[in-house]
Order: C-alpha cells, then structure tokens, then sequence
C-alpha cells in the first residue's frame, strides 16, 4: 500500500544472501574442532571482533524497532539506545576479562570453571535457551516484517527464509563464519545509516515533505462544523456518524462524500461549533477483514504520514530550513512544532475501529521524556515500571549469552577488553544516528502507522530506491546476522553444556561438533515455528523483555562468582532459577500479557511490565542466602579473591 | 570434562589492578546513568529545559554516550599500562 516491490532491491537482496552463504561455506571447510565450531579457534582479530559486536548487539530491535519508537515517541525511543548503550559499561567494567578469563566455550563454562556442578550447568544452560529463544523471536518477527515490502511475500516466507539460510550457515560453519558475517554486516550498517544521516541532513526540515519533490505528500484537511437542532453539519459532507454515536463519545465523527467515508478528530472550536481535523483509521470486521480508510489495502487509501506543521527561527516563521548541521537540525527541530499520532479504538457491534489522529506537539517537547513512558503526574507503579525498564536495559546487556560467547572467539584478556571498547565505538555512533534516523523518519512523511518498525528503511526510500535496496537488505542482513549468534550460543547450551557436560555423553571432537550442528538445526526449525505464530507482535517489545530475563537470571551469577569470595555452587544455580522463574512468572502476569490474553489490562495481578526491579534483586539474595547456607558443601569461589 | 579457556592464557599479574579500576569507573558511570534515569522519573519537565540550544534530555543523551567511550578508552590506557608493567 504505501510501498512497492523494487527488482533491484530483490536482485540485491539474493545476491547478499547468496554471499553470506557462500562465506558460510568456504569458512566451514576450515572448522573440524569444537573449538573451531564454538569460539572460532579463539583466533579473531579484536578489532573484527569488536565490529562483529556492533552486528550481533545492533538487532533487528535496534534498527528497525528504535528508529521506529523515536520516529512515533521520540526521545523516549532513543531512551532504548542510551539504555542498550550504557549496559556495554557493565560488560567491559566487569564482565569482559574475568568471562575470558574462565571460559572455554559457553558462558555456562565461565559459571562452573570452578565448581563442575551439575545443577550450575543445567540451570544455566535451561537460562541460555530461554534467554536465546525470547530473543529469537522478535528477529524472526522482524523478519517477517521484512519481506512484505522488499519482496512481496507473506510473513512466514520470510521467516521461513531467515530460519532456513541461518540454520544452513550455523550448522556448516558455527562462530567464526558467523564472526565474518556479523563484521561485514556491522560495518556496513554503519557506513549506510551515517550516508543516510547525511542525506537527512542535507534536505533539513520543512513543512511539505514531498521527499525532495519525488513524492506529494497527503494534505490532511481541517473543517469547521456547527451544530444546528443537535446535529451536526458540515458543509459538502453527509454525517455518517455524529456526535451521539460511539465515534462522536470518542471524540470523533464519520463523514461520507462522494461515496468514499473518513473520519475526523472533533474539537471545540473557540469562535462555537467544532474544528474538524482529517483522520486515518483501520476498519477490522467480525471475519477479520481489514479496510484501510474505508478500502482495501490495494486501494492506496491509506497514506503514510510525518510532518511538521510550523518551523520557526529567530521568531519567523519558516517553510523550510535547508541544508543544516548535526546540532543544528535539532535546535530547529526543538523550536518546530511536529504532527505525532494519536491511536483509540472505537466498537461498533463486531467492527473495531482504529483511529489515528493528528496531535501537533511542540519539538521540545518531543526532545525530552513522557510521550510513551508515563513519567509526568506519574503514579508511583508508573515510575517504579520505566525505573524497572531502564535497569533491565543496563544490566541485561552482560548477560546476553550471545554477547558473552564472542569473548572466547579472540586470542587474550586484552583483546577482549579491546574489542569491547571497539564495540562500544560503533555501537555508541550508530545510536547516535538512530535519533538522526527517527527524527528523519517523523519530519519526512514515510512513516507506516499501523507498523513503525520499517521507518528507517522507507525513510531510505524517500531518498530513492537504490538506497532503499541497500538499507532493506542490511536490515535482513541484521536480522540474519543476530539469529546466527543465537542459534549458535543456543546450541553451545544444548550440545555442550547438556550433552557433553550435564549428561557426561563421552563425544569425540567431531561428535561435538556434529551434536552443536544437529542442535542447531532443531532450534532453527523451533525459532521459525515462534516466528510465525508470534506474528504482528511488537519488535522491541519482546527484546525488552529478553533483557530483563536475562538481567535477572544471568547477571547476579557472574558478578558473585567473580566479586564474592562465598558464593557457592549451589548459591549460583539457586540465583539463575529465582532470576529465571520471577522474570518470566511477572512477565507472564503482566498487563501487557494480560491484553495478548484478551484480557483488560487493569485485571493482571501486578500493574507493572517491566519486571527487573524485582526479578534482579531476588537473584541477588536469593544467591546470598543459599551461599550462606550451603557454605561447607560447597566450594569457595578463590577467583573472586584475586578479582 | 575439561574447563577453561579456549586458547591457552598466560599468568595475569594485572587481572587485580584491571578489576579495581574497572569497578571505579563502573561507579562512576552507573551514577552518571542513574542520574538520568532519576531526574527522567522524578522531574521530566526540567529535561525540556534549552541549554546551549538544545534540550537537556539530548545534552544528558548525548554525554551518556560519549561519556561511554571516554571512560573505555580511559580505562584500556590503564590496563594496557598495568599489563606493561606487571607482566
């Protein structure tokens, strides 16, 4: 509907997959050991290494999900990037030597370096796989939503192609075709996303995005309406709803002309009657047919939208800015006021309405808290929730299993920390751009409403289609890139901490790899059955909540063990099944839980989503206290002394 | 079944040092990130306030970042020196 299939964004397209594949198979004719498969022979060069970071921590959630969020709610998006951000200052504080340090293979290893216990490697290899897969989904989700406009095919197509080319490049070739292929990804992304920055910033912000005067932009319209005998009337217009329907209590009426129905936003006009301003809205009927302000989706009705109302400097107003610096873009950005999107539903019998409205806001105040997280006059559940948010997004990075893996696919303590501080470079630059790309995105009019997650791609659309082409296939790169490095530490926790560890199955160096590739197969076929069925659902908002899951049943382990001198094996395994079991028990009685259900949110036993703030600290003691207990079976952690 | 590194690792006389300085400068940073989250939590109208042309919710972003690489190329210098001289 709001865009088209392009040949060379599908030629580009398969001749990137064909490449991934073809590394794929030229580097696994060189891994014949487990530590090959697993860690790449612990041979990377750190500075590879810590590019491959950028592309195995900048996800389909960080592209496509961030760039969204802030090109709908603004700062509060970009509050992802900073969060995500920050949480790489515990990994390379804290985490990024000591894991070198004690690990073979898995972060499993790191945990039990010291102990061989049985319950720590179950417990945390059962965490690695939930972990893994919470994580997967979203990808595969984000796949889905790929392939709809960049080559015209349903959702599972393209999870079934993500699924399908990463289990062929995972069990051929394991981490170090992976560490290739996350390099060449990461450094593109970066290379494209500051070009298109630039082109952002070239154009500036005006008034009429008309993409450079390739495309017309909608002109949403406003009326003035009066209300003669108790109804109301519009000139040219025939009401269809008014103001005593269920449209009219919403705040809203529904007008016909010309055979074609719209629906208006009403508000009280301060000269008496009512300013009328054009709404979009998506009809869903009782046999789930959908309507796209009032048409088919093939119809074209239904338009994307982002643009800016008023720009003013110095006191003039103007139409637009021309070409402008970094700073400056978001100093006029400030002082403009941009059209944001409001959504409600409306019932009628079986057909839900949705309705997305005009709510021109001042830059300033997109440029600072509150338009997605409840911060102002917030009750204290609605603090409590984005204070929980953001600690999940600090701590959850560390404990990121397949974060933590790529510490053993380098040669040393010091190119670990190096590659970290590489990772942060990049990762710390392109989130940066993200702000550049959303607020691109929000002042350009490519924005789909109904699914913001493909806003940085279209708004390299609106820069032409090579662009476009270039964008899409790196942001299917990312997606391929992140379910690589997932499928890999998922199999890492099956074959070699289950199998080979926890069960004591004697392999030989071939059976391990062959068990890693056969596990990875399994869990490829299980991420492209969660792909599918998880369809429609939001793209950060399950990344969110992989971090707090992770957060909570990882991070509490690998701080004690190398920061607390009495922590004991059974304390360790007692921290990641508390961890574990709160997160996901509060998630899964959350209201945002309790709505997927079909339920009223304000009916879930707890009134907050983001459930670190109580998950991590009962990690925590729940770690402290079994160590106390279990201080003379178990053995002392002496690493943590030297630590 | 054997544990432990995937490539052999000699002795680190520095592992101490690294870790006590890197629990520093993760104080340090973790109180420059608790202070945004607070003030976002607490006062979100003071973030809109304009200094040096732009929002303080963007300066504060924008620090937070690169405060971020200031402290980890900090942090290697002193690592990178203690291996140096320990090792």
């Amino acid at each position: 509907m709001i865009y088209t299939q392009s040949p060379l964004a599908i030629g580009l397209f398969i001749a990137f997959v064909l490449f991934v594949l073809g590394l794929s198979f030229y580097l696994a004719r060189r891994t014949t050991s487990a530590a090959g498969y697993y860690a790449a022979g612990g041979n990377i060069h750190w500075f590879t290494n810590g590019i491959a970071f950028a592309g195995d921590y900048l996800s389909a959630a960080s592209f496509l999900g961030i760039c969204g969020m802030i090109a709908t709610a603004g700062f509060d998006g970009w509050m992802y990037s900073i969060g995500y951000l920050a949480g790489w200052m515990v990994a390379l504080f804290l985490v990024a030597e000591p894991m070198k340090r004690l690990g073979k293979y898995t972060f499993t290893d790191a945990l039990d370096s010291k102990f061989n216990s049985k319950s720590i490697q179950l417990m945390a290899a059962i965490s690695t796989l939930a972990v893994s897969v919470f994580y997967l989904i979203p990808q595969m989700v984000g796949a889905g939503v790929l392939v709809q406009p960049l080559l015209g095919m349903p959702h599972w197509v393209g999870v079934c192609i993500v699924g399908v080319v990463v289990t062929i490049i995972v069990a051929t070739a394991g981490m170090a075709s992976t560490t290739y292929v996350q390099f060449f990804k990461g450094a593109l992304l970066l290379i494209c996303s500051t070009a298109l920055v630039g082109l952002v910033l070239f154009r500036g912000l005006g008034t009429d995005p008309n993409q450079g005067g390739s495309k017309d932009y909608h002109q949403f319209l406003t009326l003035n309406a009066n209300v003669v005998a108790g109804s109301l009337q519009v000139d040219g217009y025939q009401v269809v709803a008014g103001l005593d329907s269920e449209f009219g209590q919403a705040g809203f009426v529904k007008l016909a002309k010309d055979g074609l129905e719209t629906v208006w936003h009403l508000q009280e006009s301060p000269a008496g009657g009512y300013t009328l301003t054009e709404a979009m809205y998506v009809t869903e009927m009782a046999d789930g047919t959908k309507l796209y302000n009032g048409a088919p989706k093939e119809d074209g009705k239904f338009f994307a939208v982002g643009h800016i109302k008023e720009i003013t400097v110095d006191g003039q107003e103007i139409a637009q800015t021309g070409a402008v610096g970094p700073f400056a873009y978001l100093n006029r950005f400030k002082d403009s006021t941009v059209v944001l999107w409001g959504k409600k539903y409306v019932k009628v019998g079986d057909t839900t309405t949705t309705i997305f409205y005009q709510k021109p806001t001042p830059g300033s105040r997109i440029l600072r808290p509150g338009l997605k997280f409840k911060v102002d006059n917030a009750t204290g559940t609605e603090k409590f929730n984005f204070i929980s948010l953001m600690l999940a997004l600090f701590c959850g990075t560390a404990a990121l299993p397949h974060i933590l893996i790529r510490y053993y696919t380098v040669p040393s303590q010091a190119a670990a920390r190096k590659s970290t501080i590489v990772g942060i470079a990049a990762i710390g630059f392109f989130y940066i751009l993200t702000l550049y790309l959303g607020l691109g995105a929000m002042t350009n009019g490519v924005i789909n409403i109904t699914d913001n997650n493909m806003s940085a791609p279209l708004l390299a659309l609106s820069f032409g289609v090579v662009l476009f082409a270039v964008i899409s296939s790196l942001a299917f790169a990312t997606v391929l890139g992140t379910v690589s490095g997932l499928i890999v530490a998922s199999a890492g926790a099956v074959a070699h901490d289950l199998m080979d560890n926890f069960l004591g199955m004697n392999m030989t160096e071939k059976g391990k790899v062959m068990a890693g590739k056969v596990s990875a197969m399994v869990i490829g076929a299980i991420a492209i059955y969660l792909g599918i069925i998880f369809e429609g659902m939001n793209v950060s908002f399950l990344v969110g909540w992989a971090f707090a899951v992770a957060a909570s049943a990882n991070l509490p382990a690998i701080l004690m063990i190398l920061f607390w001198k009495k922590t004991t094996a059974q304390g360790v395994a007692a921290s990641i099944l508390i961890g574990l079991t709160s997160a996901l028990g509060l998630i899964l009685v959350s209201p945002d839980m309790w709505v997927r259900y079909g339920l009223l949110p304000q009916d879930a036993p707890v009134a907050f989503n983001s459930p670190a703030a109580i998950s991590i600290p009962a990690s925590f003691i729940a770690l402290v206290l079994v160590s106390l207990v279990t201080q003379k079976k178990g053995a002392l952690v002496e690493e943590g002394a030297e630590a | 079944m054997g544990h432990g590194p995937a490539v052999k690792l000699g002795k680190d006389n520095a592992a101490g040092y690294k870790a006590r300085i890197g629990i520093s400068m993760f104080i340090v940073y973790t109180l420059t990130y608790f202070g945004f989250v607070v003030i976002n939590a607490t006062n979100p109208a003071l973030m809109e306030k304009v200094y040096f042309g732009q929002t303080l919710a963007v300066l504060y972003g924008f620090f937070l970042i690169i405060f971020a690489f200031v402290l980890a190329i900090i942090y290697n210098h002193f690592c990178t020196a203690a291996e140096a001289r320990l090792n």
